[in-house]
C-alpha cells in the first residue's frame, strides 16, 4: 500500500477529505460571525442555536410538513434569518454603544433559552436526517468511499463563502457595510439608514448560520445540541482568522477542518485540541489574527 | 340503644381501618435511566411504560400498599444518577430501584443501593464488572451482560470466517467491558484483534473512526457500543463502504436499532438477545398490548423492566414485606417463569442465569411482517452464555 511519511496514503487522504467537509461547516459559520462581529462588535453567541435551528427545521419540514431538502434549504435559513431579524429589532439594538460583554451576555442567554425550549420538545436524543434521493448514492474516489452529499456540502458552502466575499469586498452594498463598519455617523450623513443596514446584517448572519444547518442535517445527527458543540470550535477559528474578518474566516476555517483531519491521522488524541493549541499561538505571536487588522 | 352503640363502634373499627391504610406508605419504585439520550429509545419512556403495565397488571398494590413509581432521567451522568438514587433511598422512602441503561450510572448507584440494603434490579446495563468484584448482596443483574453478549456474538462471527477484528469501542465501562470480554472470545478461539478506536458516548459523526477501522484491514468491525451510536455506525459503515470489505459485529443490538438502521443495511448481522416479541405466544401477547400504548415494539430492556417488576412484586407478596434482606432472600430461593425467561436462577453475585439466544437479521425478502426481524440461530443455555461464576470475581459466590 501506498505511504506518506509512514502512514497509509488512503487514510491519510480520507481523513483530509473528512476535514475539507468539517472545514466547509466551520468556514460558513465562522462567516456569518465575522459579518456580524465587523459590523456590529456584537460577539454572537446564538450563533450556534442558530445553526441547529436550521438543522431543526429542516427535520421539521419534513416530518410535520413533508417538504423535502430543496425546500428547506430555501425556507429554513430564511426562517432563521427572520428570527435574528426580531432579535436585533428587539432585544440587541438597545444595547448598542455600551460594552459588547452585555451583547455577549444576551446572546448567550438566548441560546440557552432556544435550545432548552428545543430540549423540552425533542429531548437531547436527535435524529438522523437522511440526504436528499438525489444525493444519495456513494461515490468511490479511489481511496475512499464517499458519499456523494459530502461532496454537494462541500461544494455548496464554498460557492456560498466565496459569494458573500464578493458580496462584501466587491459590491456597493458591501461598501456601505464596510464603511459602516469604520464610522456609522458618517455614513448616516450619507444618507444610508443605518440602522436598517445592521439589522438586515444580522438577518443574513444568522440565515448563514440556518444555511449551515440545513446542509448539515444530513452528515451529523439533527439534535438540539449539535450547535453547542459546534461554535466553541467556530469562535477559535474566528479568533484565528481575525474577528470580522470574513476573508480570514473562510480560509482559516477550511484550513482547521484539513488540520483536524490530518491530526486525526498523525496523532489522534491531539484532534480534538488542535485548534485551540493553534488559538493560543495565534493570539500570542499575531493578537489580531492572521487576517484581522490591528485597530 | 345496644344497635346505636354497635354502631358507632363499627364506625369506629372501619374508620381506623380506612384511616390505617390510608397511612400504610406505598411500595414504591424508583427507575433512574437515560429518558432523553442516546439511549432513551431502547429503554427510557418504553421502560417507564413497561413499568406502569407491571404494576397495572399487579393489581396496582401489594400487601394492601398501593405501588408507586417515580422516575429520573440521569441523562448519561453518573454523579447525577447517584445523587438521585441517595435523594429515593434516604428520603423518599423508595423500596426498590431500577437501573435503566449506561453501566456508568449503574456501577454509581450499586454502592448505594447496597449501603440502603434495597434490591437494585439492573435491568439496562450491561458491564459484567457490576456482578463482579463490585458485586453487592442486593444487586440483581437481571436482563443480559457484556461477557453473554460477546460470548454469544463473536463466537458466532469466527465460526463464519471472521477472524482478524478491529474494535470501535463507547468511550466508557460498558463499552470497554464489552471489548474486553469480546476481544477475549475472539483470542480463545483463535482470532486475533488488530485494533481499536474510541468514540465519545453520542458521537454523531463516525466517518474519520471508520476510515481508521478501514485501514486497519481486519476482517470484522466489531462495534462495541449501543443504542443510537450503534445506529450511526451501521449507517456511515454502509455509506462509506466499509461493509464492502468487513464484516459488521453489532455486540449489543436492539430490536429498535434494527428498525431505525432498516433491513437493507442491517441483515445478516449476528446479535445475542435475551428477549425477542416473536419469541412465544407469551411474548408475543406481551409485546401486542405494549405496542398499542407505545407504537414500537419492546426491546429487550423494556421487556425486562416488565419482568423484573413483577418478579420484585412476587417475591415482595411471597415474602410479606418490603424489607431488602428478605426480599433478597426470597429471589434467591425462586426460580423465574414467565413471559420473560424460563427456570430464571440467581447466583450469589446477584446475576440472573437464564437462556439467551443467537439471533440472525433477516433479509428484506424474508422479513413477513413489520417488526419481523430476527431469525433463531442457536438457543444458548445459560450458564453457557454467563459463563462459570469464578471469571467474575464476586467474593459473594464463593
Amino acid at each position: 500500500m501506498a505511504e506518506l511519511f509512514g502512514f497509509p496514503l488512503p487514510l491519510l487522504l480520507g481523513q483530509l477529505m473528512l476535514g475539507l467537509v468539517n472545514g466547509a461547516f466551520y468556514a460558513m459559520l465562522s462567516l456569518g460571525l465575522a459579518v456580524i462581529f465587523g459590523l456590529m462588535d456584537v460577539v454572537n453567541f446564538a450563533h450556534g442555536a442558530f445553526f441547529m435551528m436550521g438543522a431543526m427545521f429542516t427535520w421539521m419540514g419534513g416530518q410535520y410538513l413533508h417538504l423535502n431538502f430543496w425546500w428547506m434549504l430555501l425556507f429554513a435559513p430564511l426562517l432563521v434569518g427572520l428570527f435574528g431579524i426580531g432579535v436585533e429589532r428587539v432585544a440587541l439594538r438597545r444595547l448598542r454603544g455600551i460594552d459588547p460583554i452585555y451583547g455577549l451576555l444576551l446572546t448567550f442567554g438566548l441560546t440557552l433559552l432556544i435550545e432548552g425550549v428545543f430540549r423540552s420538545f425533542y429531548g437531547v436524543a436527535g435524529a438522523p436526517y437522511n440526504p436528499p434521493e438525489l444525493l444519495s448514492a456513494t461515490l468511490n474516489l479511489g481511496f475512499m468511499f464517499l458519499p456523494s452529499y459530502y461532496l454537494f456540502a462541500v461544494a455548496a458552502s464554498l460557492l456560498i463563502s466565496i459569494g458573500t466575499w464578493l458580496l462584501i469586498e466587491r459590491t456597493k452594498l458591501g461598501a456601505y457595510l464596510r464603511a459602516g463598519t469604520e464610522n456609522p455617523a458618517l455614513i448616516q450623513a450619507f444618507g444610508v439608514n443605518f440602522p436598517r443596514m445592521v439589522m438586515l446584517t444580522f438577518g443574513f448572519g444568522s440565515a448563514l448560520a440556518g444555511l449551515a444547518g440545513v446542509l448539515a442535517a444530513p452528515v451529523i445527527q439533527v439534535s438540539p445540541l449539535m450547535g453547542s458543540n459546534l461554535v466553541i470550535v467556530v469562535f477559535a477559528i474566528v479568533v484565528i482568522g481575525g474577528m470580522g474578518s470574513v476573508l480570514g474566516a473562510i480560509v482559516s476555517g477550511l484550513a482547521l477542518g484539513l488540520i483536524e483531519g490530518l491530526a486525526k491521522v498523525l496523532f489522534p488524541p491531539i484532534s480534538s485540541t488542535v485548534v485551540f493549541i493553534l488559538m493560543a499561538l495565534v493570539l500570542t505571536l499575531r493578537p489580531a489574527g492572521l487576517f484581522g487588522k490591528e485597530k | 340503644m345496644k344497635l346505636k352503640t354497635l354502631a358507632s363502634a363499627l364506625t369506629l373499627a372501619l374508620g381506623t381501618l380506612a384511616s390505617a391504610s390510608a397511612t400504610q406508605p406505598p411500595v414504591k419504585i424508583g427507575f433512574i435511566t437515560d429518558l432523553s439520550g442516546v439511549y432513551s429509545a431502547v429503554d427510557g419512556p418504553g421502560g417507564v411504560a413497561a413499568i406502569k403495565m407491571a404494576i397495572s397488571d399487579f393489581g396496582g398494590s401489594v400487601l394492601g400498599r398501593k405501588i408507586e413509581l417515580v422516575s429520573f432521567d440521569h441523562q448519561n451522568k453518573a454523579d447525577l444518577a447517584a445523587g438521585k438514587a441517595k435523594e429515593y433511598l434516604s428520603q423518599d422512602g423508595v423500596n426498590m430501584l431500577i437501573g435503566g441503561t449506561n453501566s456508568a450510572t449503574a456501577l454509581a448507584m450499586e454502592p448505594i443501593a447496597a449501603q440502603y440494603k434495597t434490591p437494585f434490579f439492573v435491568v439496562g446495563a450491561g458491564a459484567s464488572s457490576i456482578v463482579g468484584k463490585q458485586c453487592t448482596p442486593y444487586t440483581v443483574m437481571y436482563a443480559y451482560n457484556t461477557t453473554a453478549l460477546a460470548r454469544g456474538t463473536a463466537s458466532a462471527v469466527i465460526k463464519n470466517g471472521g477472524k482478524s477484528w478491529y474494535f470501535l469501542t463507547a468511550d466508557y465501562a460498558f463499552g470497554k467491558s464489552l471489548e474486553d470480554e469480546a476481544a477475549k472470545v475472539v483470542k480463545a478461539d483463535g482470532g486475533s484483534v488488530v485494533g481499536q478506536v474510541l468514540a465519545p458516548l453520542g458521537a454523531s459523526d463516525f466517518s474519520s473512526y471508520l476510515l481508521q477501522a478501514q485501514a486497519s484491514k481486519a476482517q470484522v468491525l466489531g462495534l462495541a457500543n449501543a443504542g443510537g451510536d450503534a445506529d450511526n455506525a451501521i449507517k456511515q459503515a454502509n455509506q462509506f463502504g466499509l461493509t464492502k470489505t468487513m464484516k459488521l459485529a453489532g455486540l449489543l443490538l436492539f430490536i429498535t436499532d434494527i428498525h431505525s438502521v432498516g433491513l437493507p443495511a442491517a441483515q445478516g448481522l449476528y446479535l445475542t438477545t435475551p428477549w425477542y416479541w416473536n419469541q412465544n405466544a407469551q411474548s408475543r401477547a406481551w409485546a401486542e398490548r405494549y405496542f398499542k400504548e407505545m407504537h414500537a415494539m419492546p426491546t429487550f430492556l423494556q421487556a425486562g423492566d416488565y419482568s423484573a417488576t413483577m418478579t420484585y412484586l412476587k417475591a415482595v407478596k411471597a415474602a410479606g414485606t418490603t424489607d431488602g434482606a428478605k426480599v433478597m432472600a426470597e429471589l434467591h430461593k425462586t426460580k423465574v417463569n414467565d413471559m420473560y425467561m424460563k427456570d430464571g436462577t440467581l447466583r450469589p453475585s446477584g446475576l440472573m442465569i437464564h437462556d439467551m439466544y443467537l439471533e440472525q437479521v433477516k433479509t428484506p425478502a424474508e422479513s413477513k411482517e413489520p417488526w419481523d426481524y430476527y431469525k433463531l440461530v442457536q438457543t444458548i443455555p445459560g450458564n453457557d452464555a454467563f459463563g462459570p461464576a469464578s471469571a467474575y470475581g464476586c467474593p459473594l459466590d464463593k
